[in-house]
């Protein structure tokens, strides 16, 4: 390829040459075309990104016309369908909260202590099994996972249980939450048990030699040194947690308020927008444009949380 | 007395040790044990409504004439138009950065906007879905927008496991294949691509099954939650611009409504998802295996 002869000495050559070079050009062509069209491929990843912001800054930045920065973060109260319109995103940042605390209360103990299983007891043969049912449990939609806590854990678990219990509403923060925390726990679990798999079995030997037990090793070598790895697994999944929509908007409940009680019904931010863009919303008014300005503040929410968790993650590949 | 308290030590410690060994044990049970009262619940709830009437008619007001029939068709009809534009998308994607991408800040940018990409909440891939394809696309709310909605949320999973796929072709092959005179795209058409095929494949339908489940997105585009019509029966020509509604939105719509008659619905739509969802995978795994044993031998 490199002594091709200069300018289009081949091309006056004789038939079968002449087809040959064809051939050639054609091939040539075909190099320089590809990779150009892959890379066009690949930029529609980053078109959507643009996109994604473009959607949300449009409509966000005419609600923010007409309702000021100091109310949405100023006020207490979120009543966009009141005819007393009250725009303060607190109520249904605290929903979102209250439910992602519970969930990560489920799902951070739940997802270490399956990952130190996996990684520090199980003998192989056990993981292979135990790791695709775990897997399972992140396939399963949503929306059925909104079910279970509605029509399961909040009628048949919550109501039955002693004291304050007897009183929870239908919709409430802790049913909502405690299946968001299931639904997570695989990848707590996962991304946990990669950093562990990690640590070199050096050190885990060394410990041992020197007399550990197997929790001990667990404790004090692996999990320091997965640590970042650990946190990253806990930073995403916790993002993933308030991102999550069905779960919240089926079993949670639809009202926007300030309370620490899980047996309460709340909303979240994820659970809003959906509630407005179901019903009959007119296009351009100011509730149709809060569903873009709290979207807004959840994508930068997840998106400073998922840039920190990679962050993360990529520390550990490298020390290893 | 220093042997008995080392002796003392030595007993905590092993009791720790079995404590903590039962607890880690119960955390991976857990899941577990949700996993299967999830299941035999969904399923004692919904199996004694599934019948050929259930599958074959419309959904309704009335309980007992409810089915899944535009529901399950509108799944069938924007997965089969998700799969047309993701995996192409996907795989090109994988292709140029695993074989062609120079190692430069381009490069650095598409690749962590990939990885951003796949932690943005699904229901602000529905707005940018509403806004872009619904609006400035004019698409309404047709199949053809709910399609293009989930091949945009499920493309960082089609490239990432496109990419594992991609990676698993052995240097040895592609070697052989530039020392023989082969070009880039001769090597990644004759050699990378067949031996990646089975792997991008599983990958693809794997990503699709996640896109099955998605119900926040199209919810939000205003995918009809009550659709008395099924794509395409006014000529499958004209199906991709069709209205339609999905099996998970027709779900949570009988899951929201406080009679029980429809909670059993939901249910029953539960069990056919979920046995759309095992269908998928199952052909995940076994196109696989075909297409292992095929280059093997």
């Amino acid at each position: 390829m490199t002594m091709r002869p200069p300018g289009d000495a081949l091309d006056s050559g004789p038939g079968p040459r002449r087809a040959l070079s064809r051939r050639k050009a054609g091939r040539r062509l075909e190099e320089r075309l590809v990779p150009n069209l892959l890379l066009l491929a690949a930029l529609v990843s980053v078109i959507t990104t643009v996109g994604i912001v473009v959607s949300l800054m449009t409509e966000a930045v005419a609600f923010f016309r007409e309702v000021s920065l100091l109310d949405f973060f100023g006020d207490t109260k979120w009543t966009p369908k009141f005819a007393d319109q009250h725009f303060g995103i607190w109520p249904l940042v605290a929903g979102t909260l209250l439910v992602t605390a519970i969930a990560a209360a489920v799902a951070l103990p739940i997802g270490l202590g399956a990952a130190i299983f996996l990684s520090e007891y199980a003998a192989s043969r056990l993981r292979r099994v135990l790791k695709p049912v775990l897997e399972i449990l992140a396939g399963i939609p949503t929306v059925v996972y909104g079910f279970f806590a509605l029509t399961f854990i909040t009628p048949t678990i919550l109501r039955n249980l002693p004291g304050p219990f007897v009183d929870t509403s239908i919709f409430n923060a802790l049913s909502a939450g405690l299946v968001v925390g299931i639904m997570i726990v695989p990848m707590v679990a996962s991304l946990s048990e990669d950093a562990m798999m990690a640590v070199p079995t050096s050190l885990r030997q060394g410990a041992y030699a020197l007399g550990a037990t197997r929790f001990e090793v667990a404790r004090r070598v692996v999990v320091p040194a997965a640590f970042s790895g650990i946190v990253a697994s806990f930073v995403l999944a916790i993002s993933r947690a308030i991102g999550e929509t069905m779960i919240v908007t089926l079993a949670a409940g639809a009202s926007p308020k300030l309370t620490a009680n899980p047996l309460e019904s709340v909303q979240t931010m994820t659970a809003y927008i959906v509630q407005v863009s179901m019903g009959e919303t007119p296009f351009g008014s100011i509730e149709y444009k809060t569903i873009f300005a709290v979207a807004m503040v959840l994508f930068v929410i997840t998106l400073a949380m998922n840039i920190f968790g990679q962050w993360l993650v990529r520390r550990i590949r490298e020390s290893y | 007395m220093r042997a008995v308290a080392a002796s003392r030590s030595l007993r905590s410690r092993k009791l720790k040790a079995m404590v903590s060994h039962a607890l880690f044990a119960t955390a991976t049970l857990t899941g577990i044990i949700v996993l299967a009262t999830l299941l035999v619940r969904v399923f004692m709830e919904g199996l004694p409504q599934l019948d050929w009437g259930f599958i074959n008619s419309f959904p309704s007001r009335l309980p007992s004439r409810a089915g899944i029939l535009s529901p399950l068709m509108g799944t069938l009809w924007v997965m089969a138009f998700t799969a047309l534009f993701s995996f192409p998308l996907g795989l090109a994607t994988a292709l140029y950065l695993e074989q062609y991408a120079p190692q430069n800040k381009i490069t650095a940018i598409i690749q962590t906007n990939i990885s951003n990409l796949a932690g943005v909440p699904s229901i602000v891939y529905g707005i940018l879905g509403l806004t872009v394809f619904v609006r400035w696309f004019s698409l309404d709310r047709s199949v053809l927008a709910g399609a293009l909605t989930m091949t945009i949320l499920i493309l960082p999973i089609t490239i990432i496991a496109s990419r594992e796929a991609l990676r698993s072709v052995p240097s040895s092959l592609t070697t052989a294949s530039y020392a023989l005179g082969a070009t880039q795209w001769q090597t990644v058409r004759r050699v990378v691509l067949p031996y990646a095929f089975p792997g991008i494949l599983t990958g693809t339908i794997l990503s699709m099954s996640r896109a099955i489940g998605e119900t926040a997105p199209l919810l939000m585009m205003g995918a009809l939650t009550f659709v008395a019509f099924v794509p395409g029966s006014d000529g499958l020509a004209r199906a991709p611009l069709d209205p339609f509604t999905v099996l998970p939105i027709q779900i949570f719509n009988w899951a929201s409504r406080p009679q029980s008659e429809f909670q059993d619905l939901a249910a029953t739509g539960i069990v056919v998802l979920l046995v759309v969802l095992l269908v998928m995978n199952a052909g995940a795994i076994l196109l696989r295996d075909r297409f292992q044993r095929k280059i093997q031998d």
